[in-house]
């Protein structure tokens, strides 16, 4: 073995973009998910001004992913893109209409309800897309001679139906207690009333996927049921975890909702890896299978060492720029 | 009925990636263009300077806007239908994309929200510093991009091994020998498209009697800069003909139109190319001058498309009249900036309504002459992938079935639909108010960076009824 093992690295590196990626681009999708139920068009001017300094941004890390994949680990990419071919399509549909909702809504008059469901649809059904790539995943692919051999469907099952629906769930979570830490009045109580249904509904998901898997895949029966039992802590501290968020929400708090929907997150990220380690393509093929050369992962990492840190930085600066609360009515350029 | 996966996606491909390509070439210009003014304004506080850098970035975000959706598609577009392609090439294809994410396409978004919306909330120095970032992003992005699309042409730095292609040498990757003349002949590109529209657009207005002042002023900007930068986009062209020549003989053949290898070969200005029976039709021919264009002799020889099989061949005819097109225009562009340029010298251009005139027709052009241009140098590329490497048909998607591959060329081309006539109609609202706003409503108080379009305050009235007026 080598000294450093430059796949791990990767792993940890595109597992953390991924991660970073769900996050940020997970709470502003889930505010096109809630937007046709709030109350009120003024709500909705709120909660989309909330996410609009962000969006954009936020979507780079998607592109770095996609990006990142090909450099890194290729079969990754070209393995996952075929299999789900129509989703993929489905996914940058929903993107792009819910990408020009944003700029168009504020300056229509008679046709803002169009803007308003493309917004909708269109974070709706990328979100469901980014669901059902996990639920993909933990099902495995057919593959042959490191290329993708299945069908175009083999994708969509009752399974991935239910993934997709989780994450979709899980967005509106977060774009709910998203909007609740960056709005007052009006649209933060009508989220307050939401949410806990909301947290409800991500749970039941969680259960029901959770029992799941390891019916779907005996290699994740055997991860759980025979191998180390301290892995148990990760349910555990997910239940505890939405029983804390349920209680915040209960005594009005403000900004630990999202903080705690966001830990949520982060123990059904860890929980699936832990559930799939080392496979990045299963059935067949592990982290190691899928990397690219040495001599390309490294070329890439170290212009990644410092290009990150600088780029972290500058986009820090721009939030601190334009930091500040959203307030009713304000900011739109035009109003 | 029988589809046929692999044309399908070619089309496909060609269709998003050439919606995407007019929106760059135009926002790289333009950025390059606003970085000037607000440097100008920066210096010497003319307001002039100052109206003209706000009136063009709205346009700027329009277009900007339209850039980044139809890119995000691009990323994925090499996975989806070309997924052998992207595997075997992945040791150089992924760390350039990879590249291109981290040194370009985060600075623009990020420093675009600083130039659209905080030119209240920054120093003066850190917004011109912004506007310099956004420019120098877009040169940067082409840099990658044309890299990786230049190495298809002309690989090198690489070794394949069992259909993967190793890394020997990433600078002779990178640097590989079409890139240079590939990367000048697209900025050069980029600045006459941003020129002729800017230059087009002034043009309107003072054929108008509107917004004299900052027409003048962008006129006259614009025509200096294209009197420079279209003969030099003549001498660039040529000069990557030569090295096309050098290492894609086939390409140069499918554009010069040349069946049989000949020495002293005749340059044809006109014909239809006939690829079933090997010949062309109604010749019109200038003896001798493909020669001396080629090889700097009469008697230099100039391969022809039998020197090898007719599957290796590229289509002719697109090679052949979308070059045709292409230098055509830019005959064209060189003619009247020339004219534009003696008569600004004779102080006589804003009195010349048929200078004006053309400067306006011009707009939609350069547009054209990139298209085309793009046309010649991928259809001329083929059967290849990668040249001499690997042919399209092993590039394909295993999985993919014809109509898998029908389903999403509709669906993107309807998707697009949407959003250039969305983007069209907002920006002949913009170009329409001009740069001396009644509209007082500025971008000011905006609390919201990295949204394009919405850097402009105009409203837009019930889009699809009024589009059509
Ligand atoms: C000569 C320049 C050039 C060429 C040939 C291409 N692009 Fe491009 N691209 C740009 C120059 C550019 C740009 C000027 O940098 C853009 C325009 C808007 C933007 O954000 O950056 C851009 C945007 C852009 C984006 C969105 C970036 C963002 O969200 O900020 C992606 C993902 C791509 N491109 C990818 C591609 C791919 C895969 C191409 C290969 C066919 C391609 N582009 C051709
Ligand atoms: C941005 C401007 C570009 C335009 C307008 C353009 C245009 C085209 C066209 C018309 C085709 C179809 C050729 C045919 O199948 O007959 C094509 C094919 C292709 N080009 Fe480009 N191209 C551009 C840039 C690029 C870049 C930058 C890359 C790679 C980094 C690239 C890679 C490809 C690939 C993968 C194909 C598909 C396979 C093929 O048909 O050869 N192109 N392009
Ligand atoms: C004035 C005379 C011109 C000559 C002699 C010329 C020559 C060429 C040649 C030989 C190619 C093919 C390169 C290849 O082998 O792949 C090419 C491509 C291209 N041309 Fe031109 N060109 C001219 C003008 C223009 C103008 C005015 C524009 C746009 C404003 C333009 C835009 C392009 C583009 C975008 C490409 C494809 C990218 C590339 O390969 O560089 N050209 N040109």
């Amino acid at each position: 073995m080598e000294l450093i093992d430059l796949t791990l690295i990767w792993v940890v590196l595109i597992g953390i973009g991924v991660f970073m990626y769900v996050l940020m681009d997970g709470f502003d999708l889930g505010v096109g998910i809630l937007f046709p139920f709030a109350p009120s068009d003024e709500c909705r001017d709120m909660m989309m001004g909330s996410v609009a300094p962000v969006w954009d941004g936020n979507e780079t890390w998607l592109i770095l992913g996609g990006a990142g994949l090909l450099a890194a680990f290729p079969l990754i990419y070209s393995v996952f893109l075929p299999a789900l071919y129509i989703g993929v399509f489905l996914l940058l549909a929903g993107l792009i209409f819910r990408g020009i909702a944003f700029e168009f809504r504020f300056k229509a008059t008679r046709n803002k309800h169009l803007w308003d469901y493309s917004f909708f649809g269109g974070s709706t059904v990328a979100s469901f897309a980014q669901g059902a790539v996990i639920g993909a995943y933990v099902q495995g692919f057919e593959t042959e001679n490191f290329r993708y051999v299945g069908g175009a469907f083999d994708w969509l099952t009752p399974f991935t139906l239910m993934t997709g629906l989780g994450v979709v769930a899980g967005y509106a979570l977060l774009g709910v207690t998203w909007t609740i830490m960056k709005t007052e009045g009006r649209t933060q109580e009508w989220a307050y009333k939401v949410a806990p249904w909301l947290l409800a509904a991500v749970m039941f998901f969680f259960l029901v996927v959770s029992l799941w898997t390891p019916l779907a895949n005996e290699r994740v029966m055997a991860r759980w049921f025979e191998n180390i039992s301290w892995l148990w802590i990760f349910p555990a501290a997910t239940i505890a975890l939405a029983a804390w968020i349920f209680q915040r929400l209960r005594s009005r708090a403000e900004g630990s909702p999202f903080i705690g929907s966001m830990t949520l997150f982060a123990m059904f990220y860890l929980g699936i890896l832990i559930s799939m380690w080392p496979y990045a393509v299963p059935p067949d093929h592990t982290f190691w299978d899928a990397s690219s050369d040495p001599g390309s992962q490294l070329f890439l990492l170290i212009g990644f060492m410092f290009l990150i840190p600088i780029i972290l930085g500058y986009t820090a600066w721009t939030y601190w720029v334009f930091r500040g609360k959203v307030k009713p009515g304000a900011g739109y350029a035009g109003h | 009925m029988d589809l046929d996966p692999v044309l399908l996606s070619r089309i496909q491909f060609a269709f998003v990636v050439s919606f995407h390509a007019i929106f760059p070439v135009f926002t790289i210009g333009l950025a390059a263009y606003v970085a000037v003014l607000e440097a100008l304004y920066f210096r010497t506080d003319n307001p002039v300077y100052l109206r003209l850098a706000k009136f063009w970035v709205k346009v700027f975000a329009v277009v900007f806007g339209m850039g980044v959706v139809s890119g995000i598609v691009m990323a994925f577009q090499f996975g989806t239908n070309w997924s052998n392609f992207s595997y075997s090439a992945s040791n150089f294809l992924g760390p350039i994309l990879s590249y291109e994410v981290v040194t370009a396409f985060f600075l623009e978004a990020t420093f675009l929200g600083v130039l659209l919306f905080g030119r209240d909330k920054v120093p003066r120095g850190m917004h011109l510093f912004s506007a310099c970032m956004v420019a120098i992003g877009t040169f940067i992005s082409s840099f990658w991009i044309l890299s990786a699309n230049s190495w298809m042409h002309t690989p090198a730095g690489v070794e394949m091994v069992d259909g993967m292609i190793h890394m020997t040498s990433w600078t002779q990757a990178i640097f590989n020998s079409s890139f240079p003349y590939r990367f000048a002949h697209m900025a050069l590109a980029s600045f006459i498209t941003g020129g002729i529209v800017v230059a087009g657009v002034s043009a309107w207005y003072l054929l108008n009697n509107r917004n004299i002042e900052t027409s003048k002023k962008a006129l006259k900007m614009c025509v200096i800069m294209l009197a420079i930068v279209t003969p030099m986009q003549l001498l660039v062209g040529h000069e990557h003909g030569l090295n096309t020549f050098e290492h894609q003989p086939m390409k140069v053949a499918a554009m010069e139109g040349a069946w049989e290898t000949k020495t002293g070969a005749p340059l044809i200005l006109f014909a239809i190319p006939d690829a079933a029976n090997e010949t062309n039709h109604f010749e019109i021919k200038i003896p001798y001058l493909a020669s001396i264009v080629l090889t700097h002799s009469a008697s230099g020889e100039v391969p022809g498309l039998l020197e090898v099989p007719a599957d290796e061949r590229p289509p002719v005819g697109i090679v052949f009249w979308s070059f045709r097109v292409m230098v055509g225009l830019g005959l064209i562009f060189i003619a009247v900036s020339l004219l534009a340029a003696w008569q600004l010298y004779k102080g006589r251009l804003y009195e010349s309504p048929l200078t004006l005139r053309a400067f306006n027709w011009l707009i939609p052009a350069p547009f054209v002459a990139v298209l085309t241009g793009w046309f010649v140098t991928e259809v001329g590329r083929q059967p290849w992938m990668i040249h001499d490497m690997m042919r399209i048909e092993e590039a394909i998607t295993p999985s993919i079935s014809g109509w898998m591959a029908l389903f999403t060329l509709i669906g993107y081309i309807a998707v697009y639909a949407v959003v250039l006539f969305a983007g069209i109609f907002y920006l002949r609202k913009v170009i329409t108010e001009g740069p001396d706003p009644v509209n007082k409503a500025e971008e000011s108080s905006s609390a919201r960076p990295k949204r394009p379009w919405s850097a402009v305050p105009t409203t837009l009235d019930d889009a699809p009824s009024a589009a059509g007026s």
